[in-house]
C-alpha cells in the first residue's frame, strides 16, 4: 500500500515537471486527448439515455483506446476524481483504491472512495456495451474474443450488420466463429420470414433459433410457416431428450452429494453400529479446513482445495479418534446413550466454531477450473463444480471399497464386526481396530466436507443440514453395505430431481421421505440386506 | 420491594448478593435523595436479536448496531440527563423463545424500549407479549405488511416501499414482461408474492402463463432444477426477470448455480428483497454483477451522514471490511426517533412516548428525512441497486421522494379497505373504512397461527 502511495506521489511530481515539455513535444497526442476527454465527459451525465448516446459516439470515434474505455465502463472501473480527471480503478476493495489515469495510463497512487465518483451504468447500458464490444471484437486477432463476440451476436443482428457479417464469414478461419456468425445471420433472416434463414436453422438447439423459428412459423408465407413448424417439431423432440439427460445429470449430482455425506456414516454406523450424531459436524470440520487452507494460501484457491483433501481427511479423522476415545468407547452397546452423547458433541462442535471462528458463513472460493459449465450442445451443458464432485464421490467410494476388501485393516474390521470375541481370540486387537475404523469413517466425512464447501455454505450449521439425509441413505441402502449406500444415494438423488419439476422442492422432499418409510416397512433391512449369520447379530 | 429497588439504586448493587447493604444504604440516604437517585437511574434499552442459530448471521450485527448507537448517545450525554444501558438477551433463532425473552425484558428487566426481531414469525410470536405488558418494540426489517400494532414501530419497509416499486422499475425501466417469483417457503415470501401476483395481473395485465411461482425450504442448497426451469422460462423470447424472496444463506448456492448455468444479469436479472451487503460478504460477487436488489438504503449511498455512520461502524467493530446494510439503517432511524420522542415527551413512559413519536422526523442516511406516520410505519426512499464485483450495490434508480409505508396492501381483497391510525380518536390498527368499525387486536391468534406452521 505504502509503495503504491509513494509511487503515486512520485508520478505526480514527475508529471508536474514534464507536463510542459510534453505539451510541446507531442501536440498531436494532446489534440487526441482533448477529443478523448470530450468523449468521456459525455458519459458523465445523469440520464442513462444520454450515456447510451455517448457510448455510441465513443464507438464511432476511431480512438484505439475505445474498447478499453468501454470495457472499463462495463466493469465499473471508469471513475472520476473530484477535480474532473478520469481514472481507471485497478482494485476496488477496501476504503482506498489504487487508480491510474485513463488517458495517459499513469498510476496515480491510492485514492479514497469518498473522492471518486463512478460512472454508473444499468443493465440496459450493460447490454449495449456488450454488443458494442462484440462488434469491435469481431475484428480482433484473438480467436477467443471473436468466439465470444460471435456468440453474443445471436439474436442481436440488425439489417445494417448483415452485409458486414456475410463478408466476415467469408474471411473467417475459425470453424466455431464461422458457425456462430452464420447462425446469427440465419436468425435475423428467419425472423424476417426468409426461407434461407429457416432452412439454415433446422436442427439448431439454441434458444434464440427456437424463438426465431416460432416467429417464422407465424409468417404470412405458408411455405415458410410450414417449414418452420416442421423444424420446430424436430427441435422440440431433441430438446425433450436433452432435458431428460439434464435431469438425470442433476439427479446423479445430487445423489453423489448424498453418497459422499453418507458413506462415512455407512462405515461408523453401518459397519461398527455406532450411531454418531456428530457425523455432520465432522463434515463441517472438513469444510472449514478448506476455508483455512485458502486463508493460508491466498491467491491459490485451486492448490488450497487440492491440499485440503488430505488435510480435511486428517482433521476429521483426528477429531473422530478424539470422540471415539473420549466418549464412544465408554458407551459400547448402549445405543441410546451413544446417540445422546454424540448429539451433545455435535452441539459443542457447532458452538465451538461459532465462538472461535464466527457465527457468520465463511467464503470458500471456487477455483477457476471448477466454475462454469461444460457445453455439450446448445441445449445441454453440465455444470463443472458438480461434475468434479460426482467424480470425487466415485473415487472416494472406490477407495473405500479397496480398503475394505483388499487390505488387512478391512479384513480385521469385517472380522471384528462379525464376531468380536472370536476375532479377539484370533489375536486381533479389537480396540485398535475400533479406533482405526472410526477414524476412517470420520476422515471420509471430512472429505465430504471438502467437497460440500464447493456446493453450499460453509457455516456452523453445515453438518445439521446433511445428518438426516445421511442416515436416510444408509438405512435405505441396507445397513452395513457400501454398495447399498452408493445405489441408494444415487437413486434417491435421481428420484428427487425427477419429482422436483412437477411437485416443487418442498413436496419432492416429503414424497421421497414417505417413499422411504413405506419401503422400510416392507423391507426393514434396506435395499441390500446383509445375509448370513452376521445379519442376525 | 420492587419500587424500592428501582427508585433508590443503580442496578449493579442489587444484581449481586448485596441486598442487605443496599437496604442499609437506602436507610442511611433517606427519602430526600430519592428524586435525585431516580434521575441517575440508567434508561434500559432491551435488545432482542438472535445471537445463535440460523438467524445469527443477520441478527448479530443488529445487536452490535444498537449497542453502538447507545454508546454514541451516552458519549453525547445520554438522554434526559440519564445514561442508557443495553440489556441483551439471546432468543437463539427459536420463535417461541422470542416471546419468553420479550417477557423477561419487560417483566423482570423492566426495559423502556426494545429493539429486535428479524423474521416475521418471531415478530408475530412477540406481539401478544408486547401488547399485554405495554412495551415498545422497534422492528427494523422489511416485511409483508398486513399488520399494525399499537406497541410496535415498523422501521423496515412495507411491501409498497420495496416490492411494488421494484416491480414497477422492472416493467417501466427494464421492459420486463415475464416474471419468475422465487421464494423461501414461509410467511413473508408467500404474502409478498400474493400481493405481487395480484398487482401484476390487475395493474399491468400480465398473463397467468407469464408468471412462475416457486418455493423452496429454508437453507435449500440444490438449485439445479429450479435454475434450469428459470432458464427455460426465460428462453421464450420475452424479457424475463426473477423476483427473489429467497431468505438467508440459501442465496449463496442459488446465485452460484445461476452463474454456473450461464444465466447473466443482462439476460435474466434477479431482483432480490432479502439480499444485502451482509449476505453478499459470503459470496464471490464477480459472476453476480448486474443482478439487482431493492432496499431503502445501500452502503454505497453517497452522503456524508452515511460515511460518518460507516466510519463509526468500522471503528466500533474494529474490522476494516465491515459492511452496513438496510436493517442497520432502520435501527439507526428507529433509535433516533425514539430518542427524539423521549426528549420531546420528557419521560420514557411508554404511553407518552407512543403518542409523542407520531410525526417525529429524523434524518436518514441517504440524505433525506424519515417521519413516523400515524400507522407506526415510516417514510422511506426506495432505491434499486445493481450488485458490483466488490460486494457493493450501485444505485441505478430511486424514487423521486420518500414513500410512506402502507400497513394494509391496496392489492389484496381483504386488506384494501383497512387503514391504521394510532392517533386519538381513532386509535386503531385495522379500521375498516367501508363499515366504519375497528377490528381490534388479533395478536394472540396471529401468534398462534404463525407458530403452528
Amino acid at each position: 500500500m505504502r509503495r503504491f502511495l509513494s509511487l503515486g506521489l512520485l508520478c505526480l511530481l514527475l508529471l508536474s515537471i514534464t507536463v510542459t515539455a510534453q505539451a510541446q513535444t507531442s501536440s498531436t497526442n494532446t489534440a487526441d486527448d482533448d477529443a478523448a476527454l470530450e468523449l468521456l465527459e459525455a458519459l458523465d451525465v445523469e440520464s442513462y439515455a444520454d450515456k447510451g448516446d455517448a457510448i455510441t459516439a465513443i464507438l464511432q470515434s476511431d480512438d484505439e483506446r475505445a474498447r478499453d474505455w468501454l470495457q472499463a465502463l462495463l466493469d465499473g472501473r471508469l471513475q472520476r476524481t473530484e477535480d474532473g480527471r478520469f481514472v481507471l480503478v485497478l482494485e476496488n476493495r477496501g476504503r482506498d483504491w489504487p487508480v491510474a489515469d485513463v488517458l495517459t495510463g499513469e498510476a496515480l497512487g491510492e485514492m479514497s472512495r469518498r473522492d471518486l465518483e463512478r460512472i454508473g451504468i444499468n443493465n440496459n447500458l450493460r447490454n449495449q456495451l456488450r454488443s458494442a464490444i462484440a462488434v469491435v471484437d469481431l475484428y480482433s486477432p484473438n480467436v477467443e474474443r471473436r468466439r465470444t463476440s460471435a456468440e453474443r451476436l445471436l439474436g442481436e443482428v440488425d439489417g445494417e450488420l448483415v452485409p458486414t457479417l456475410d463478408d466476415l464469414i467469408e474471411q473467417e478461419e475459425d470453424e466455431q466463429v464461422r458457425y456462430r456468425l452464420t447462425q446469427a445471420v440465419a436468425i435475423y433472416r428467419a425472423e424476417a420470414g426468409e426461407m434461407a434463414g429457416v432452412e439454415a436453422l433446422d436442427g439448431s438447439l439454441h434458444p434464440r433459433s427456437r424463438v426465431a423459428l416460432s416467429r417464422a412459423a407465424n409468417s404470412d408465407d405458408p411455405v415458410v410457416a410450414n417449414a418452420a413448424a416442421a423444424s420446430l417439431a424436430g427441435i422440440e423432440q431433441q430438446l425433450k431428450i436433452n432435458r431428460g439427460l439434464e435431469t438425470l445429470y442433476f439427479g446423479l449430482s445430487l445423489g453423489s452429494v448424498l453418497v459422499l455425506a453418507a458413506i462415512g456414516l455407512a462405515i461408523t454406523f453401518g459397519v461398527m453400529g455406532v450411531i454418531n450424531m456428530a457425523h455432520g459436524e465432522l463434515m463441517m470440520l472438513g469444510a472449514y479446513t478448506t476455508w483455512a487452507m485458502q486463508q493460508l494460501l491466498p491467491g491459490q484457491p485451486g492448490l488450497a482445495l487440492i491440499l485440503s483433501i488430505p488435510a480435511g481427511f486428517m482433521v476429521a479423522a483426528l477429531a473422530g479418534v478424539a470422540i471415539e476415545r473420549g466418549v464412544i468407547q465408554f458407551l459400547k452397546g448402549r445405543p441410546l446413550e451413544t446417540l445422546l452423547a454424540t448429539f451433545g458433541i455435535s452441539l459443542i462442535l457447532q458452538q465451538l466454531v461459532r465462538t472461535v471462528i464466527s457465527p457468520l458463513n465463511r467464503t470458500v472460493i471456487t477455483p477457476e477450473w471448477m466454475s462454469g459449465s461444460l457445453v455439450v450442445n446448445d441445449a445441454l451443458s453440465l455444470t463443472l463444480n458438480r461434475m468434479y464432485v460426482l467424480g470425487f464421490a466415485l473415487v472416494v467410494f472406490a477407495g473405500l471399497m479397496l480398503i475394505m476388501r483388499r487390505t488387512r485393516l478391512g479384513l480385521e474390521v469385517r472380522a471384528v464386526t462379525q464376531n468380536r470375541a472370536m476375532a479377539r481370540s484370533m489375536g486381533i486387537r479389537a480396540t485398535r481396530v475400533d479406533i482405526m475404523t472410526f477414524a476412517l469413517g470420520s476422515g471420509v466425512a471430512g472429505l465430504a466436507g471438502v467437497a460440500l464447501s464447493q456446493l453450499t455454505n460453509v457455516g456452523p450449521n453445515l453438518g445439521q443440514n446433511y445428518i438426516i439425509d445421511s442416515f436416510m441413505v444408509v438405512v435405505f441402502g441396507g445397513v452395513g453395505n457400501l454398495w447399498g449406500t452408493l445405489v441408494a444415494g444415487l437413486s434417491l438423488g435421481v428420484i428427487n430431481q425427477v419429482l422436483e419439476p412437477w411437485a416443487g422442492a418442498v413436496l419432492a422432499k416429503i414424497i421421497v421421505l414417505v417413499f422411504i418409510i413405506l419401503f422400510i416397512q416392507k423391507r426393514p433391512r434396506g435395499l441390500f440386506p446383509q445375509k448370513g449369520r452376521a445379519a442376525e447379530g | 420491594m420492587n419500587t424500592l429497588k428501582r427508585s433508590t439504586h443503580p442496578r449493579p448493587f442489587l444484581s449481586s448478593g448485596r441486598f442487605a447493604t443496599a437496604l442499609l444504604t437506602a436507610a442511611i440516604m433517606g427519602a430526600s435523595t430519592q428524586a435525585i437517585a431516580q434521575d441517575d437511574d440508567p434508561i434500559k434499552v432491551g435488545i432482542l436479536h438472535s445471537l445463535s442459530g440460523t438467524m445469527a448471521i443477520s441478527e448479530t450485527v443488529l445487536k452490535d448496531t444498537v449497542e453502538m448507537l447507545i454508546e454514541q448517545q451516552n458519549e453525547a450525554g445520554g438522554l434526559l440527563g440519564r445514561q442508557l444501558e443495553a440489556v441483551v438477551v439471546d432468543p437463539a433463532s427459536n420463535w417461541p423463545l422470542f416471546a419468553e425473552r420479550a417477557r423477561e425484558l419487560l417483566d423482570q428487566e423492566e426495559v423502556d424500549v426494545i429493539f429486535g426481531n428479524w423474521t416475521s414469525v418471531s415478530r408475530k410470536s412477540v406481539l401478544p407479549v408486547v401488547e399485554e405488558l405495554n412495551g415498545l418494540l422497534f422492528y427494523p426489517v422489511q416485511y409483508e405488511g398486513e399488520e399494525s400494532s399499537e406497541n410496535v414501530f415498523y422501521t423496515g419497509a412495507a411491501p409498497n416501499q420495496q416490492a411494488i416499486p421494484a416491480v414497477e422499475y422492472l416493467i417501466n425501466e427494464v421492459g420486463i414482461e415475464r416474471f419468475a417469483l422465487v421464494g423461501t417457503d414461509y410467511v413473508y415470501p408467500r404474502t409478498t408474492n400474493r400481493i405481487l401476483e395480484a398487482f401484476l395481473k390487475d395493474e399491468h395485465g400480465i398473463a397467468d402463463e407469464d408468471i412462475m411461482v416457486n418455493y423452496t425450504p429454508f437453507g435449500h442448497s440444490d438449485w439445479q432444477n429450479i435454475v434450469a426451469e428459470i432458464r427455460r422460462f426465460g428462453e421464450e423470447g420475452k424479457p424475463t426477470a426473477v423476483i427473489s424472496t429467497v431468505n438467508g444463506d440459501a442465496n449463496v448456492p442459488f446465485y452460484t448455480e445461476l452463474s454456473n448455468q450461464g444465466i447473466d444479469a443482462a439476460d435474466i436479472p434477479v431482483i432480490a428483497f432479502s439480499v444485502g451487503e451482509q449476505e453478499l460478504t459470503g459470496i464471490d460477487t464477480g459472476p453476480l454483477v448486474g443482478h439487482l436488489a431493492a432496499w431503502n438504503y445501500f452502503m454505497s449511498v453517497d452522503n456524508d451522514d452515511n460515511y460518518d455512520f460507516i466510519d463509526a461502524w468500522i471503528e466500533y467493530t474494529g474490522d476494516d471490511m465491515a459492511v452496513t446494510n438496510d436493517p442497520m439503517e432502520a435501527h439507526y432511524i428507529g433509535f433516533n426517533m425514539w430518542a427524539e420522542a423521549v426528549r420531546k415527551a420528557g419521560t420514557t413512559d411508554v404511553d407518552t412516548v407512543k403518542d409523542a413519536i407520531i410525526g417525529v422526523t429524523v434524518p436518514n442516511l441517504s440524505g433525506g428525512y424519515a417521519a413516523m406516520m400515524p400507522n407506526h410505519h415510516i417514510t422511506k426512499p426506495v432505491l434499486i441497486g445493481e450488485i458490483q464485483d466488490n460486494g457493493q450495490f450501485d444505485i441505478v434508480w430511486q424514487t423521486p421522494s420518500t414513500v410512506a409505508g402502507d400497513a394494509w396492501s391496496d392489492y389484496l381483497p381483504g386488506s384494501r379497505d383497512l387503514i391504521a391510525d394510532w392517533r386519538k380518536p381513532m386509535e386503531c390498527g385495522n379500521f375498516n373504512v367501508v363499515n366504519g368499525s375497528c377490528g381490534g387486536s388479533t395478536a394472540a391468534e396471529e401468534a398462534e397461527a404463525a407458530l403452528a406452521e
